[in-house]
C-alpha cells in the first residue's frame, strides 16, 4: 500500500468513525434535551434520578429495550416487517455525510513505528464525503426515509399503522416540494449544490438567511414536516392511530423509530444551519475562511472554534425543533395539505421567479460577489417578508393581540 | 476495482429486475423496482454522472413510493391471481416479445463486436480526466444543464410538451366528470 493510498483511508476512517459516534452520543443527547426541554415548558422537573441532571436516563431505556420481548405480529409480513425500521435508520445518518462541519485541517506527512508512512496531499476537508451534488443528495436519501415509515405501517398489517403509513407518505411527499423548491433558490445564489460551496459563497456575501428568508422559511416549515415533529407530527398521531406506523412494534425495533427521527433531526438542524447560517462560518470574521498550508497552534484552533461555531447553530435549532413541539398544537389532515399545497408550493414558485430577476439584475449591474451584493439581495427580502408576514396573518394574530390588550386594559 | 464494481452492481441490477417481474405479491415486486433503480444509481456513480445518479434516487425511488401506494390502494390485494399472463393469446405474444429484443440484443452485441462490451475502443471514448475537469469548472451540475438549455433546448421544450400530454391524460382518466 502506497503512503497516500494509506493516508487516505486514515483520514476516511477517522471522519467516518467520528461522525457516526458523534451522531449515536449526540441522539442519546437530544433526547434528553427533548424530555428535559418538555420538562422545563410544563413546569415540571423531568427525568433528573439516573446520573447527573438525569443524563443517563436514556442509556437505562436503551438497556431496557434491548432486554424486552419483541413481539412479531401474526399476521404481519415478517420480512418488511423486520426491514423497515433499517430503511427508516439507515438514511437517517446517511444524510450528515455530506455537511462539512468545521474549517479543513492542514495535510500530513507522518511515519507511525509499526504501520509506516501516511501522506495526505492538501488541506482535509472536514466532510465525510465531499460530493460534487451536495446537498441533492441529502434531498435524495431524506425522501428515501419514507419508506421506512411507510412499509413499517404496511407490514404490520394493522389498520391504524397503515393509516399513520399512508399519512407519512402523502406529507412527506407533499412537503419535498416545498423544501425542493426553496433549495433552488439557494442554488441560484450559489450557483452550485457542493455544500462546501455554497458556504464559501455565504462567506463571501452574507448568510443566506438574509439574501433568501422567504427560502429559508418554508425550507424550516418543510423540515418540521420532513422529520414528522409536532406540528406535522399526524403519522403518529396518538389521539386518533394509537401510536400511527409504530403502533405494532416493541423493544430496540420500536426504539430505532425515535433514534432515526432524532438523527434525522440532528441531521435537519445541521442543515438548515449550514445552507442560510453559513454553516462553520464565525460572523463578522474573515481569519476562519484562511486554510492553513502547515501545521500550526492556529490551525487547530481555527479547526476548534469553527466546529464550535457550526454545533452551536446546530444545537440552537435542535432547540428550536424541541421548542416548537411543546409549544404548538397539531395540526389537523386537511390544514396540513391546505398549507403544502396552497401555501407553500405557489409561495415558493413566485418567490424564485422573483430571486431569479434580482439575480439576473445584479449580475447584469456587475455588483461583486461581496457584502454588497448581500446587502442587495437583502433589501430585496425585506418587503418581501413584511408583506408576506402581513398577508399570512390577515389581522388575526398580530392586531388580534393589541386589541386584547386593549380591552384588557 | 471499478470492474468489479461494476459486475457487481450490474448483477443486482439484473437479478432486482428479474425478481421485480417473477415476484407475485405487488408490494415485493414495487420494492425490487427500487433496488434495480439503485444498482443503477451506483453504475451512474462509477462513470462519473453523480448528478444523474442522485437525479436517479430522487425522482425514480419517490416515484415508486407513489406506484407503492397506488398498489396499496387500488388493487384488490386479497385475491392475488396465480400469473399475470393467461391463455395461449397472451403467451403467445409474450413468446414474441420476447423473442423479439433477445433478437435485438443479439444484433447488437454482433455489430458492437465481441470486444466490444467494456473495452476502452469501443463508443466514443473521452480523454482521461476530461469529465473531473469540466466538473471543476462547471460544478456538477452546469455540466448538465448548459448543453441541456443550449445545444439541445428544442428538444428539450418538445419533450416538456409530451410529459404536459401525459399528465392531461392522467387528469381526463382519472376524473370522471370534467
Amino acid at each position: 500500500m502506497s503512503p497516500e493510498l494509506k493516508g487516505l483511508l486514515l483520514v476516511a476512517s477517522l471522519k467516518v468513525l467520528g461522525l457516526f459516534v458523534a451522531l449515536l452520543v449526540g441522539v442519546i443527547m437530544v433526547v434528553w434535551v427533548e424530555r428535559r426541554g418538555s420538562a422545563l415548558l410544563q413546569d415540571r422537573l423531568g427525568p433528573n434520578r439516573v446520573g447527573p441532571l438525569g443524563l443517563l436516563q436514556n442509556v437505562a431505556d436503551g438497556l431496557k429495550n434491548f432486554i424486552k420481548e419483541e413481539v412479531v405480529p401474526h399476521e404481519a409480513d415478517k420480512i418488511l416487517f423486520q426491514l423497515a425500521p433499517l430503511l427508516s435508520f439507515i438514511p437517517a445518518f446517511l444524510m450528515f455525510a455530506v455537511i462539512p462541519y468545521a474549517a479543513p485541517l492542514p495535510g500530513f506527512d507522518i511515519t507511525l513505528p509499526v504501520l509506516g508512512r501516511f501522506v495526505y496531499e492538501g488541506p482535509v476537508a472536514m466532510v465525510v464525503a465531499d460530493l460534487p451534488v451536495g446537498f441533492l443528495f441529502i434531498i435524495a436519501f431524506s425522501s428515501l426515509a419514507v419508506y421506512g415509515i411507510t412499509l413499517a405501517g404496511w407490514a404490520a398489517n394493522s389498520k391504524y399503522a397503515l393509516l399513520g403509513g399512508l399519512r407519512a407518505s402523502a406529507q412527506m411527499i407533499s412537503y419535498e416540494l416545498a423544501i425542493g423548491l426553496s433549495l433552488v433558490v439557494v442554488l441560484l445564489l450559489a450557483g452550485n449544490v457542493s455544500l462546501g460551496e455554497v458556504i464559501a459563497f455565504q462567506q463571501r456575501t452574507t448568510w443566506f438567511v438574509f439574501a433568501a428568508t422567504i427560502a429559508y422559511m418554508t425550507f424550516h416549515i418543510g423540515a418540521f414536516a420532513e422529520t414528522n415533529r409536532l406540528p406535522f407530527d399526524l403519522p403518529e398521531a396518538e389521539a386518533e392511530l394509537v401510536a400511527g406506523y409504530h403502533a405494532e412494534y416493541s423493544a430496540m425495533k420500536y426504539a430505532i423509530y425515535p433514534l432515526s427521527e432524532y438523527a434525522a433531526l440532528i441531521t435537519m438542524s445541521a442543515f438548515i444551519a449550514t445552507l442560510f447560517f453559513g454553516g462553520w462560518d464565525i460572523p463578522f470574521t474573515r481569519w476562519d475562511e484562511q486554510v492553513a498550508t502547515a501545521w500550526s497552534a492556529e490551525a487547530v484552533v481555527r479547526f476548534a472554534l469553527t466546529n464550535l461555531a457550526f454545533l452551536l447553530k446546530t444545537f440552537f435549532f435542535i432547540w428550536v425543533f424541541v421548542w416548537v413541539r411543546w409549544t404548538l398544537p397539531r395540526f389537523r389532515y386537511d390544514q396540513l395539505m391546505f398549507l403544502g399545497w396552497k401555501v407553500l408550493l405557489p409561495l415558493s414558485l413566485v418567490y424564485i421567479v422573483i430571486m431569479a430577476t434580482a439575480v439576473l439584475l445584479l449580475e447584469r449591474a456587475g455588483v461583486p460577489h461581496t457584502g454588497r451584493y448581500g446587502l442587495w439581495l437583502f433589501l430585496v427580502n425585506v418587503p418581501l417578508v413584511v408583506a408576506l408576514v402581513w398577508g399570512l396573518d390577515r389581522r388575526r394574530v398580530l392586531a388580534g393581540t393589541v386589541r386584547r390588550v386593549r380591552v384588557e386594559a | 476495482m471499478v470492474t468489479t464494481f461494476f459486475w457487481g452492481f450490474a448483477g443486482m441490477a439484473v437479478l432486482a429486475a428479474l425478481l421485480c417481474v417473477t415476484r407475485k405479491s405487488p408490494v415485493a415486486s414495487a420494492l425490487w423496482l427500487v433496488m434495480t433503480m439503485f444498482s443503477l444509481a451506483a453504475i451512474y456513480v462509477l462513470l462519473d454522472a453523480q448528478f444523474i445518479a442522485v437525479i436517479q434516487i430522487l425522482v425514480y425511488a419517490g416515484a415508486i413510493m407513489v406506484l407503492f401506494l397506488f398498489v396499496i390502494m387500488l388493487l384488490n390485494l386479497g385475491q392475488a391471481r396465480q400469473t399475470d399472463i393467461r391463455g395461449w393469446f397472451g403467451r403467445g405474444v409474450a413468446v414474441l416479445l420476447g423473442g423479439g429484443i433477445a433478437l435485438q440484443l443479439f444484433v447488437l452485441a454482433r455489430v458492437v463486436g465481441a470486444e466490444g462490451f467494456g473495452s476502452q475502443t469501443a463508443g466514443y471514448p473521452l480523454p482521461a480526466g476530461a469529465l473531473g475537469r469540466v466538473q471543476e469548472a462547471q460544478g456538477a451540475i452546469g455540466m448538465v444543464a448548459d448543453p441541456l438549455f443550449r445545444q439541445y433546448l428544442v428538444p428539450f421544450e418538445v419533450t416538456s410538451v409530451l410529459l404536459l400530454a401525459a399528465i392531461v391524460g392522467a387528469v381526463v382518466l382519472a376524473k370522471r366528470k370534467i
